[in-house]
């Protein structure tokens, strides 16, 4: 391999891991933290299953059978926190951390030292956060949106749940930082800005969000733990403050947030579909220009999450119409994907199948989300069923099938081991399945004015129901076959080539490295001509 | 038209492969105002520009895995940017929603139009039942979920929801409006942020503490209309059902008659002296549906979350303490002082204080409740 960056002539020293389980506490390796990252996301998938499960078993039949109303209140709240910040939030840092680097063509993050804190923080938040289960009152149980007064309700959790939200929110912070200044100033000469791959543009563009508005939910949270214990009144009506205002503190962060989610995964999506479809993405730059666009107009639409707050009418009709408009650049995606689709030279593989299922469901989600859009039609669909099928059809897919796309994408190259197609394809098929038997019921429920959080309901609603947790255990069930496969990979098959994927080796720098790549690459930088093979569209890619 | 509508929409919503079965609500209900009409066909037209514009991109897709598959498409092309194209699908698409926003925002103003309201009703939300106040009557009263439904959703109840008649969407007292009425409702909270929510009104409004939301509702059909609370407000944020009793014009002026003279005779049964024996019978009544949810039907409450009435510092101490503390609340609780009558406080709290083994010998009779009220300011009639 002429583009191996290990020649025998580097002065540097040919670092290998460090020895010994301590490897994974110091290291400052791009390619481990990654690693680190995508363990644990998958460990928090595992957890914040459980706790849908365990929701989904209570809600099996009409009536209380296995929890009482205190505990539901926390597991979905626990669910949600843990799922946004848990798994899916730290599974596209890892692929951040394992990709940016050998996308464009750097030898490592920026700041490699500070990579490591920032894993490390997001672990103790995480266990800080899991830790109110076991305290006297239990986990915070008025939502993942903690709205007050109900949050505040004599919760002893709230000191803890406050804190950790704000090491959620710096481990995310440096993460960007490290982000930024990787892209900014380590890309090889000749990878200019406009010839990145997208997924390290959406990255870029995410990070930026980040920063923008985690400050502004710190914010919030502070001012919650504040009113609960040092007599303030921010939300606080009695004391002349208004409960609505924390509502328009979070939902400036949160309705970014599921952004801060969904543009990630667009950039893999933009990546897995030329592979597959043999072609180049249709529309490079538009696709840059609709990311920027949806980041934007992301932070100007919040109330829409808030219709029924009573808001004056010109409020209530800014953020409709501005709402509205983000399907314009979410459109322009997914008329890109189908175009590089067109006339390309299709194959199947499991990445290819979560990508298309990512784009029939997420466009479903999308549809939804227009109608949602709508103020007065939102005034039935409001905190119905219809938002919990709506954002799971816009998360879940967006949070987990890019996700297991991108896995199976790279894991070749990663592990050196093509992983079994057979199970990959199963486990695709079965959350497909899952998914949509878990989801699709819900809308209907929602519309027959079924309430959202409620842990017992009206027998009308049972089949559905009981439809809804069979999908959810079959979900659920399904991604022990990931695990499964995951494990398998990495401990052997059939050896991947080096571009693993046909074709691949135009795709993007990272597959003209060995598979799997070694411990540092790109010490030095890629020559012009390999910048040049991997950026350019003028070649037909069959 | 409607039938077709269903069916369609049916059909659509259906075209993942799921089965139909003829007792399930699948769509919006139509509803019985005028804005819930409006809003289902809002809700009807943004499905079928949807399904469109799903056919097509759907279409696209599908057709290119079949026709664009490798082994019938070896060598694929090679086109990128086409800026006629991409302007176009930016373009129509920005006027597809223009053509929608026009009707929301009709609708949205309507929602909104609060004036000329012929009747005033005060719902306020509390953890976990509603107030209705007729404002223009001076009288009020609490809607809390009915016996059968609360004794059926308890942990292992042993009762089959199945068989209790309107479960979870039963209350005592439902809140009685006229036909053909415009009403406007005032939303307020007494603890935390609730919602109302009547699918068939077409719309829910949220009702936050310290502040006052409004909407209104002209019901065009006599008959008994169900929701519930849609913000989650807590551990029984599931078991605060709305049932609203639509009557005929004529029947709701004897309905409220009837009412005003039970009100009446309530007043009265507060300046007399009750027995221990009556104060405690009244009282289990009391405590356990305005107290058993927190501190448990045998007194012992949940400890971390919910304190103990038996053996409590409260309930055997001081009894202008006990008094106190319920009328005025204290940290999650919220006050009792105008979500029960003085007779029901009266008799609730004699029962906490000699029942569990309390036995403080302690009897509150009416009139001293109306006592306290007075001097706490508030309205004792």
């Amino acid at each position: 391999m002429a583009f191996v960056t290990n020649s025998p002539t580097d002065h540097e020293h040919d670092h290998g891991p460090a020895k010994g389980w301590m490897r994974w506490v110091v290291t400052t390796n791009h390619k481990d933290i990654g690693t680190l990252y995508l363990v644990f996301a998958l460990s928090m998938l595992f957890v914040g299953g459980t706790f849908a499960l365990t929701i989904r078993t209570e809600l099996f039949q009409p009536g209380l059978q296995l929890v009482n109303p205190e505990f539901f209140n926390s597991l979905t709240t626990m669910h949600a926190l843990i799922m946004v910040f848990g798994a899916v939030m730290p599974a596209f840092v890892g692929f951040a951390n394992w990709m940016i680097p050998m996308m464009i063509g750097a030898p490592d993050m920026a700041l490699p030292r500070m990579n490591n804190m920032s894993f490390w923080v997001l672990v103790f938040a995480g266990v800080l956060l899991l830790s109110t289960f076991f305290m006297e009152g239990g986990a915070p149980a008025a939502g993942w949106t903690l709205y007050p007064p109900l949050s505040i309700q004599g919760a002893h959790n709230i000191p803890f749940v406050v804190f950790s939200v704000h090491l959620l929110g710096i481990s995310s912070i440096m993460g960007s930082i490290n982000i930024i200044v990787t892209i900014l100033n380590m890309r090889a000469p000749g990878m200019t800005l406009m010839k990145m791959p997208l997924f390290v543009w959406t990255w870029l563009i995410t990070a930026f969000l980040l920063i923008a508005v985690l400050p502004i939910f710190a914010a919030a949270v502070t001012m919650l733990l504040t009113d609960a214990h040092f007599g303030t009144s921010f939300f606080n009506a009695a004391g002349g403050g208004d409960p609505v205002l924390y509502q328009h503190l979070f939902w400036f962060f949160g309705h970014p947030e599921v952004y801060i989610i969904v543009l990630p995964a667009f950039g893999l999506i933009s990546t897995v579909v030329p592979t597959f479809s043999r072609k180049h993405l249709f529309g490079y730059s538009s696709m840059v220009y609709a990311t920027g666009s949806i980041a934007f107009l992301s932070m100007i639409v919040w109330a829409h999450h808030q219709y029924t707050v009573g808001m004056p009418l010109a409020g209530e009709l800014f953020f409709m119409y501005a709402t509205l408009l983000i399907a314009v650049p979410t459109g322009v995606k997914i008329f890109n994907w189908i175009a590089t689709m067109w006339q390309g030279s299709i194959t199947l593989e499991t990445p290819m199948l979560f990508s298309l299922g990512f784009i029939f469901l997420f466009t479903l989600g999308g549809f939804t989300g227009l109608m949602l859009a709508m103020a007065p039609a939102d005034f039935q669909y409001h905190d119905s069923y219809f938002v919990v099928a709506h954002f799971h059809y816009t998360l879940v897919v967006g949070g987990t099938f890019p996700v297991f796309a991108a896995a199976y994408y790279w894991l070749p190259k990663w592990t050196g081991y093509m992983y079994d197609e057979k199970l990959a394809k199963l486990h695709f098929w079965l959350s497909f399945m899952g998914f949509n038997l878990t989801f699709l019921p819900q809308h209907f429920l929602g519309l027959a004015g079924m309430p959202r959080r409620i842990p017992d309901y009206a027998v009308q609603f049972a089949d559905f129901n009981m439809m809804s947790s069979i999908g959810a255990f079959i979900l659920g069930f399904s991604q022990l076959i990931f695990a499964y496969t995951i494990i398998k990979a990495i401990r052997g098959g059939e050896p991947a080539t080096d571009e693993v994927w046909e074709g691949a080796e135009r795709m993007g720098l990272e597959w003209n490295l060995p598979s799997p790549p070694p411990y540092h690459t790109f010490q030095s930088p890629p020559s012009a001509e390999l910048i040049e093979k991997v950026t350019t569209t003028e070649v037909t890619m069959t | 038209m409607n039938r077709l509508q269903q069916l369609l929409t049916g059909t659509i919503l259906f075209s993942l492969g799921t089965v139909v079965h003829a007792d399930y609500t699948l769509n919006m209900p139509v509803g019985v105002t005028e804005l819930s009409r409006d809003t289902y066909d809002l809700h009807m037209m943004v499905i079928y520009i949807c399904a469109a514009i799903g056919l097509l991109v759907f279409g696209a897709m599908f057709y290119s895995i079949y026709a664009f598959r490798k082994e019938k498409h070896p060598v694929s092309a090679n086109f990128h940017e086409n800026t006629k194209i991409e302007i176009l699908w930016t373009v129509i698409p920005f006027l597809i929603l223009i053509a929608m926003v026009y009707p929301a925002t009709d609708l949205t103003i309507r929602h909104y139009d609060t004036d000329n309201a012929e009747m005033t009703i005060k719902v306020t939300g509390y953890q976990w039942r509603w107030r209705y106040d007729y404002v223009d009557e001076g009288f009020g009263f609490m809607s809390s979920l009915k016996a059968e439904s609360n004794a059926a959703r308890q942990m292992d109840s042993g009762i089959d929801p199945r068989r209790v008649q309107n479960y979870l969407q039963d209350v005592d007292h439902p809140l009685v409006i006229p036909v053909n009425t415009k009403v406007k409702f005032l939303m307020t909270a007494a603890d935390v942020v609730h919602s109302w929510w009547v699918p068939d009104f077409g719309w829910k409004r949220d009702a936050i503490p310290g502040f006052i939301t409004d909407a209104w509702a002209s019901v065009d059909k006599v008959g008994i209309y169900r929701g519930a609370c849609a913000e989650l407000c807590g551990r029984d944020h599931g078991f605060m059902p709305v049932v609203v009793d639509v009557r005929s014009k004529e029947d709701y002026q004897e309905w409220l008659a009837e009412k005003k003279a039970v009100l009446e005779q309530e007043n009265a049964q507060a300046d007399r002296t009750w027995s221990k024996n009556e104060l405690m019978v009244k009282g289990e009544d009391v405590y356990l549906s305005a107290c058993a949810g927190c501190h448990q039907p045998n007194g012992e409450g949940i400890k971390g979350s919910f304190p103990a009435i038996k053996g409590s510092p409260i309930a055997t101490g001081k009894l202008d303490d006990h008094i106190e503390l319920v009328l005025e609340g204290k940290s999650t609780m919220g006050g009792f002082a105008e979500k029960l009558s003085a007779v029901e406080l009266a008799a609730v709290i004699t029962y906490q204080r000699n029942e569990f083994e309390n036995d403080s010998g302690d009897l509150v009779q009416p009139t001293l409740i109306k006592e306290w009220l007075d001097d706490l300011g508030y309205d004792v009639e």
